[in-house]
């Protein structure tokens, strides 16, 4: 979640889609993201719109906060239906945060029971939640098993204590093998998010980081270099020089480091910052992000995108309940991606993965650059050929560290 | 600030001001007042030692202005030069004032104020307005003393035989020293401190007594008043309303209205449509006899029809011989001018065409830069002239210009005796040399003694020769050298302030050419010269010029994917190198469904900055890594890093 919300235009109170979000809908998966805005403590590098409790008053309570959910889930089938959409079974669902596991799991079965009541679910759907390694135990994550939840991606960023520490993240690092374990026990797949690029984490340090992920067996990693937002705390102690931030180069070396380490041990990229074991492995909730499906998402300063609309609700947790409970759609704003707008957007997506982009979704006039992107060792010369299958354009890795490059060559 | 300027003395309501009496006034009526009665005077003044103040306050005790018309500086007009309180264009003013005379008897007399621009560069117009006076008043602020372009403006002064008369003002000042500059002032122009006057300009003390002296000192004009018309034009100004008015001095003969007058320069004929006074508005009059100033209007459109320096005279009963000392203005210092956005071409053109009108001394020739795309190459009179008009581009005609870094005129001699005359570093010829001849100025510089040695030292390093020096007073030393003009015109100026914590000052005029040792040093993106970059500098700095403009440039161009070696080089002699490493990571690494808008949004803002970027073989250089390069504190400092983050 973007620390600001964009500048879009206004969204109706009633929430209502305009006729063109119907169109292909049947073709387009179905996804539901779920924000819980919540965390113990707020880390220092962190720009999600999260609160920890003593920042929130009344009317936005953890109690109080399953309840608020559940009504926009009533708000968006609404809306969906009154708007032309089809009813689509939701295929994969992510509860995301803040620390969704500080949320009772009553609560979080609760806001599943109600997508699936809503909408129903796919058979064979993904149901993500994350989760702090703090904030687990192996009876939570049984009981999140039994309530229909597949999958678990766990906080972990770093092995190194003082990488930790920067991060101002609280878990104990010896606790991640354990969670991934229960995790396993109760038939969840596991993914673990890794930070790289904090402030004094050498390439050792990060090195440490991947083997302690890879030892415990899990079958999908993401692994993100540190981005320092503006607003947050970390962002004042770099302006200060508290904390000096490693220049690109050294990004770069750690993110191939990270490629090197997950392909040797058998995970595969199949998004600039996230690597599987087998297909089956990959997050298919985040997949639909970059094939430009559908999702609606629910909670404060959630996005949604259906049919090339986007909206964003409001931030705050007391605004979001008070829209709702008011009968009004919480989005803040929106968007309607057509035209140059959604090429450039197709392009900027469907480049980050490893399927890559049809060769037919460059724009016309920038499909003779691609020879000079391949020369350039940037984007995969046998895929863009159509070696096997239709034409792509799939990025090499220095093609997918550069892909900001390749984007702005390829769009219109 | 502003307030500082506001008049603080009324206007002469009280009838005790020596203002002529209504009939008196009809003894100087224009057109219509006998040499005798008529004072024809100049301020001579640094930039901000209170002249445009000083005027003012003559202007209301004289009632020209009253008090409620007034505006701060009433005689500069052109907003720049209200902002920066320096004086830009000359006019002249009409003054009544009343003198008694040995019997008690209140005389009247005219007072043509005759403004001069007060820079280096104008010394051509500095010299004409000189030329239509009889005495000049030596204006020096009592806190500062003289300054090096004062000095200079008053040797051509002495030179003209103008009758000075030392005034220093600002005694107002806590920090005024009258009596120590009043003798410096003696010493400069012969004569006793005592006579030193001393006033306000502020507060308008001494004013009147100024006046007073103006009356008594200075020389009424003499002419031929049966002879053909000989005026000389000593400025032209383009309106919009009226077309060019030109302002003159008449020194035989008469004009009058409606009659044909010829340019004796051009031999080209018009009819004067009107003819005036200004006092302060223009005021037609019934014509101008010998020793009187005002102005004409013809109808013409450019300034060059009308110019400075030139004699007018009758069509019907023309003069056999010109006024002495005119010259055609010259360029002395050329800059590429180009649009940051190439489409903004013909605005540029459009507007130079328009300075043009009001600007004889700009000339301008279409260019292209391989770099920079279309733009104009530009002669101007010197830095303030290239700073000025670029200014007016941009605040006028809403432009944003990049300029390139000043250079001079070099005449090359080829092996074979071809003769080149070089206004642009790029057009250097790469054949065999024989001989390059740059041109030389006369510098002076006037400093407070401490400085002496720091500023030998920043001489030396231009390949400066001293020619001599003398002592003002204890604590100040006038130095003259000669110098390459090539060595002064970018950053001399900045260099010699910074090192004498601003105390220095600096004049300098032409003085011929000379042979020298240069070469052409250019620069190299991934193998391709960049024409912006060349310069023409002498054999012992080239090294250093192509190891400073790398390193610049190494800091000032954003890493590409692949790497950039940046090199300076003598024709195919490569003298420094830079490397701009490759960049090697700009995804950004999440991605997810809330990122999606800001993140598209961010590269269509980067799609759209790298439209503002010149592309140069395949590398994409910001326009402000152009602009910081060119400029001469754009060392990799602050200035760079905001280039580089735009």
């Amino acid at each position: 979640m973007s620390p600001a919300l964009p500048a879009g235009d206004p969204a109706p109170p009633d929430g209502a889609l305009p006729a063109s979000a119907a169109t292909g809908a049947d073709g387009r998966g179905f996804g539901v993201y779920l924000h819980v805005p919540f965390c113990a403590v707020r880390c220092g590098y962190c720009d999600f719109n999260t609160y920890t409790a003593t920042e929130l008053g009344g009317g936005a309570s953890l109690a109080s906060y399953a309840g608020t959910a559940l009504d926009e889930v009533a708000l968006a089938d609404r809306v969906l239906r009154t708007s032309g959409l089809p009813s689509r079974p939701v295929a994969t669902v992510f509860v995301g945060g803040g620390t969704p596991t500080l949320l009772p799991v009553d609560d979080l079965a609760r806001l599943l029971e109600g997508v699936r009541g809503t909408w129903g679910l796919v058979p064979g759907a993904e149901v993500t939640t994350e989760a702090n390694p703090d904030s687990v135990t192996p009876d939570a994550l049984a009981r999140l098993a039994t309530a229909g939840f597949t999958r678990v991606s766990f906080g972990m960023q770093s092995a190194v204590p003082h990488v930790l520490a920067t991060l101002e993240r609280t878990h104990d690092p010896a606790r991640v093998p354990d969670v991934v374990r229960w995790a396993r026990d109760a038939g969840l797949s596991v993914s673990l998010d890794l930070i790289y690029g904090t402030p004094g984490e050498s390439l050792d340090d990060w090195r440490r980081s991947l083997e302690v992920a890879l030892a415990t067996g899990v079958d999908h990693v993401s692994a993100y270099a540190l981005v320092v937002e503006a607003g947050t705390r970390m962002a004042v102690q770099v302006r200060r020089g508290e904390l000096t931030l490693p220049d690109e180069d050294d990004q770069a070396a750690k993110y191939e480091l990270a490629d090197d380490l997950l392909t040797a041990a058998g995970l595969h990229w199949y998004e600039v910052s996230n690597w599987a074991r087998t297909p089956a492995d990959a997050s298919r909730h985040n997949l639909g992000y970059w094939r430009g499906d559908d999702w609606w998402g629910i909670g404060p300063g959630a996005h949604s995108h259906v049919g090339g609309v986007r909206w964003w609700n409001v931030k705050h947790p007391r605004a979001y309940a008070d829209r709702l409970a008011r009968g009004l759609s919480p989005a803040a704003g929106r968007e309607v991606v057509a035209g140059d707008t959604a090429a450039l957007e197709r392009v900027m997506l469907g480049v980050r993965i490893a399927e890559g982009l049809p060769l037919a979704d460059v724009p016309a006039a920038s499909r003779p650059a691609v020879a000079g992107l391949v020369a350039d060792g940037l984007v995969d010369g046998a895929a863009a050929l159509g070696a096997d299958g239709p034409r792509r354009v799939v990025l090499t890795r220095r093609g997918r560290l550069l892909a900001d490059t390749v984007v702005r060559t390829l769009a219109a | 600030m502003v307030d500082d300027r506001r008049p603080t003395v009324q206007k002469p309501e009280n009838a005790e001001l020596p203002i002529p009496s209504a009939t008196a006034a009809e003894r100087i009526r224009p057109a219509a007042t006998a040499p005798e009665l008529l004072r024809n005077f100049c301020i001579i003044a640094h930039i901000d030692h209170g002249k445009s103040t000083l005027a003012d306050r003559m202007l209301q005790l004289t009632g020209v202005v009253d008090a409620r018309a007034m505006r701060a500086q009433y005689l500069d007009r052109m907003d720049i030069e209200r902002e920066r309180g320096i004086t830009i264009k000359s006019q002249a003013v009409r003054m009544p004032w009343g003198v008694a005379d040995a019997s008690g008897t209140v005389q009247p007399y005219a007072l043509n104020m005759i403004d001069t621009p007060g820079h280096v560069d104008f010394t051509y117009e500095v010299s004409r307005s000189l030329a239509a006076c009889e005495g000049a008043v030596l204006l020096v602020d009592a806190a500062q003393g003289i300054e090096a372009q004062t000095l200079a403006n008053l040797y051509l002064a002495m030179e003209n035989d103008l009758q000075v008369i030392p005034v220093l003002n600002k005694i107002d000042l806590p920090a005024a020293q009258p009596e120590k500059y009043a003798e410096e002032l003696a010493n400069l122009v012969g004569g006793d401190p005592e006579d030193v006057l001393k006033v306000s300009g502020k507060t308008g003390v001494g004013v009147e007594a100024l006046l007073d002296r103006i009356v008594q000192l200075v020389p009424s004009p003499v002419g031929d008043a049966g002879a053909p018309a000989r005026a000389m034009i000593f400025d032209s100004v383009y309106d919009t309303y009226r077309g060019v008015v030109t302002y003159v001095r008449v020194v035989d003969g008469r004009l009058d209205p409606r009659e044909k007058i010829v340019m004796m320069s051009t031999r080209a004929t018009h009819e004067l449509l009107e003819i005036g006074v200004t006092s302060p508005e223009p005021v037609p009059t019934k014509g101008l006899g010998v020793g009187e100033v005002g102005y004409l209007i013809t109808g013409v459109k450019d300034v060059r029809q009308s110019k400075v320096g030139d004699t007018v005279t009758n069509n019907a009963k023309p003069a056999a011989v010109a006024l002495g000392g005119y010259s055609e203005p010259k360029p002395m210092v050329f800059s590429g001018l180009y649009p940051i956005d190439g489409s903004d071409y013909p605005v540029l053109r459009d507007a130079l065409d328009k300075l043009k009108l009001n600007d004889a001394a700009l000339n301008y020739e279409p260019e292209t830069s391989v770099a920079l795309g279309f733009g104009f190459r530009v002669g101007f009179l010197g830095l303030l002239h290239l700073e000025i008009v670029r200014e007016r581009l941009e605040r006028e005609f809403d432009l944003d210009l990049i300029s390139t870094a000043p250079n001079v005129i070099y005449d090359v001699t080829l092996e074979d005796l071809t003769e080149i005359v070089v206004t642009n570093p790029s057009e250097y010829p790469a054949g065999k040399i024989r001989e390059v001849r740059e041109p030389m100025v006369k510098a002076t510089i006037l400093t407070p003694s401490e400085f002496v040695g720091t500023i030998m030292e920043l001489c030396q390093g231009r390949r400066g020769e001293l020619q001599g020096m003398d002592y003002l007073s204890e604590e100040r030393v006038e130095m003259r050298y000669v110098l390459p003009m090539a060595e002064i015109v970018f950053d001399f100026f900045d260099h010699l302030k910074s090192k004498t914590r601003g105390y220095a000052s600096l004049d300098y005029e032409p003085t011929g050419d000379q042979a020298a040792d240069l070469v052409k040093v250019d620069i190299l993106l991934q193998g391709e010269q960049v024409d912006a970059f060349s310069a023409i500098v002498h054999k012992d700095k080239a090294y250093a010029y192509g190891v400073s403009m790398t390193a610049k440039l190494k800091d000032l161009i954003p890493r590409q994917q692949f790497e950039v070696p940046i090199q300076a080089a003598i024709g195919s002699r490569i003298i420094a190198r830079e490397t701009i490493r490759a960049m090697r990571k700009d995804v950004l690494a999440k991605c997810y469904g809330g990122d999606i808008s800001r993140k598209r949004k961010l590269l269509e803002k980067q799609k759209e900055g790298k439209k503002r970027m010149k592309t140069i073989g395949r590398v994409d250089v910001p326009q402000e890594a152009f602009i910081a390069a060119l400029s001469s504190d754009g060392g990799g400092g602050k200035d760079a890093k905001d280039a580089k983050k735009k």
